[in-house]
């Protein structure tokens, strides 16, 4: 068991890989740019060759890049906020704040500002979330 | 200058500045060359991807499950360091705790040999009592100072950190293991699988916060039905580690069973049904269990639905005394359902679970009116984690 825990995301990509990547950048750049100059010369299916050759190398380097950083950034636990409701039983008084360590469905809490005889009570404990799910049409 | 192609003609514009470094650069060779080149080029291209194809997608692959470690690596992290922050926090020592925790997340179970299974389930549930046991031990040589409800937690919040452990080593072994043998089909059954040990980590990661705080969680539906059911009435405790109170419903009598809250805990309802059949003599109209189900995808969460059978997860155990204990006197057994999935039945409660109770506990009243004589005795059990709900 390691004691020290890594800082996620970073150097997770090796050298070599990005070694590697940045060449075919540099190298799609040059086709681009030899393309361009092809073309001006009047040798129309070369440039043709080589702007599809620079566009497909830059389009794959730049999607290894992304690529790696996104799942960089995909390390993340959600945490939407736990809600506690509290209720008073007799004048039917209601809140809802934040969950509190040591909450739970039950548990009686200070009397009501209301009617003072009685104690709130926790109802319901429930985390919102916010997002829509995906829809199908089935 | 001539036209350039359409709309990239922005950035040929400003390459066009290039050339004349480029023609002192490179000497372009003749297009005639060049389409020789390329066809060359071509023809290597696709004799690497016959014999090489499949090498590549295996490294893609392994890239692939590489990143799926990475990630399973920090939830196991993070988890581990919930614990250790929790047991300090709340147990208030003095040592740290952390090479206690590295020892617990190392235990294993090992189940009873099954070559001739007459009687194994008590076997089963002998080792899973000395399990439960040392486990809360080991607890409350971690955190002295903790009550009962708070061992509970910590005991839930290491297992779920136990399971992040397990899992993160087992991705890694078929990783290594198939990185060192360069065998697609190990990599390949893995990567298959990895999205759904993804969610069952990630759901495990949740359980662990929501342990960790003493929330309730998608599984405490049944128990949060059966404590709305019983509040306000007396409760006595039922072997083992559950409670059971007398609540009169619809003319009849329900004794209303979960595990004991607050604390994370799923009590064994086996034993306490077969309790309370026994101090009735068998006179039992019904038993209706009431648990949160798994949901198949495009079923809503927090649905309804109702069955026959004992509605009851875990190691089988309890399923099983339940069964034998009904089928002795005869008593129909129905079933309530709330249906989530796996990830929602181990992460703090949603509002739809939530809301959902009151829709189950008409279906429940519903089944007694319907199932049931005035003056019946029935036996209402609400299963699941009692983490975060009292009674
Ligand atoms: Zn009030």
């Amino acid at each position: 068991m390691s004691k020290t825990a890594s800082a996620p995301g970073t150097a997770k990509i090796s050298t070599f890989v990005l070694l590697t990547v940045l060449i075919v950048l540099a190298l799609s750049i040059v086709a681009l740019g030899m393309a361009a100059n092809a073309f001006l010369t009047g040798q129309e299916i070369v440039a043709g060759y080589l702007a599809v050759i620079g566009a497909i190398a830059m389009t794959l380097s730049v999607y290894v890049l992304i690529q790696s950083r996104r799942h960089v950034a995909n390390i993340k636990i959600a945490n939407p906020a736990m809600m506690t409701t509290i209720e008073c039983r007799k004048c039917g008084f209601k809140n809802v704040r934040e969950f509190q360590r040591g909450d739970y469905v039950f548990k009686e809490l200070e009397s009501c500002q209301k009617c003072l005889d009685t104690k709130m009570m926790i109802t319901a404990i429930y985390k919102e979330i916010k997002e829509k799910e995906k829809q199908y049409p089935f | 200058m001539p036209t350039v192609l359409g709309e990239d003609g922005e950035i040929l514009n400003t390459l066009a500045v290039l050339p004349a470094l480029e023609n002192e650069l490179f000497q372009l060779p003749t297009g005639d060359t060049i389409s020789q080149i390329l066809s060359m080029l071509f023809y290597v291209v696709f004799i690497v991807f016959l014999f090489y194809g499949q090498r590549i997608q295996m490294y893609v692959m392994i890239r692939e499950v590489e990143g799926s470690l990475y990630k399973l690596k920090y939830i196991r992290d993070e988890g581990r360091k919930t614990a250790i922050e929790t047991i300090k926090e709340i147990g208030k020592t003095q040592t740290d705790p952390s090479a206690r925790v590295d020892r617990y997340l190392e235990y294993f179970t090992i189940s009873p040999q099954s070559m001739d299974p007459a009687g194994i389930v008590y076997k089963l549930d002998h080792i899973l009592d000395v399990r439960d046991t040392r486990l809360k031990d080991e607890v409350k040589l971690m955190a002295p100072a903790v009550d009962e409800v708070q061992t509970n937690n910590l005991e839930n919040t290491l297992e779920a950190a136990m399971a992040l452990n397990y899992i993160y080593k087992v991705v890694r072994h078929y990783y290594i293991q198939g990185k060192k043998t360069l065998s697609l089909y190990t990599i390949m059954q893995l990567q298959m699988i990895l999205p759904l040990v993804m969610k069952e980590a990630e759901a495990y990661a949740n359980a662990l916060k929501a342990f960790a705080y003493g929330q309730p969680i998608g599984d405490g539906a049944g128990p949060l039905l059966a404590a709305k059911l019983m509040h306000g009435y007396e409760v006595r405790k039922v072997p083992k580690d559950c409670v059971v109170a007398t609540v009169p419903i619809e003319g009849r009598t329900a004794l209303v069973i979960k595990a004991e809250g607050p604390g994370g805990n799923v009590g064994k309802p086996g034993d306490a049904v077969k309790a309370v059949i026994d101090e009735n003599n068998g006179q039992i109209a019904s038993v209706i269990m009431i648990d949160a189900g798994l949901k198949l995808e495009g079923e809503g969460v927090g649905e309804v639905a109702e069955g026959i059978g004992a509605a009851i997860g875990g190691p089988g155990v309890d399923q099983f005394k339940i069964e034998e204990s009904i089928s002795q006197y005869h008593i129909p057994i129905n079933a309530v359902i709330v249906k989530e999935d796996i990830g929602d039945a181990v992460s703090p409660m949603r509002k739809e679970i939530s809301d959902a109770i009151d829709k189950a506990i008409e279906r429940v009243k519903s089944v007694i009116l319907e199932r049931t004589k005035e003056g019946d005795k029935v036996i209402i059990v609400g299963v699941g984690n009692t983490i975060g709900i009292g009674q």
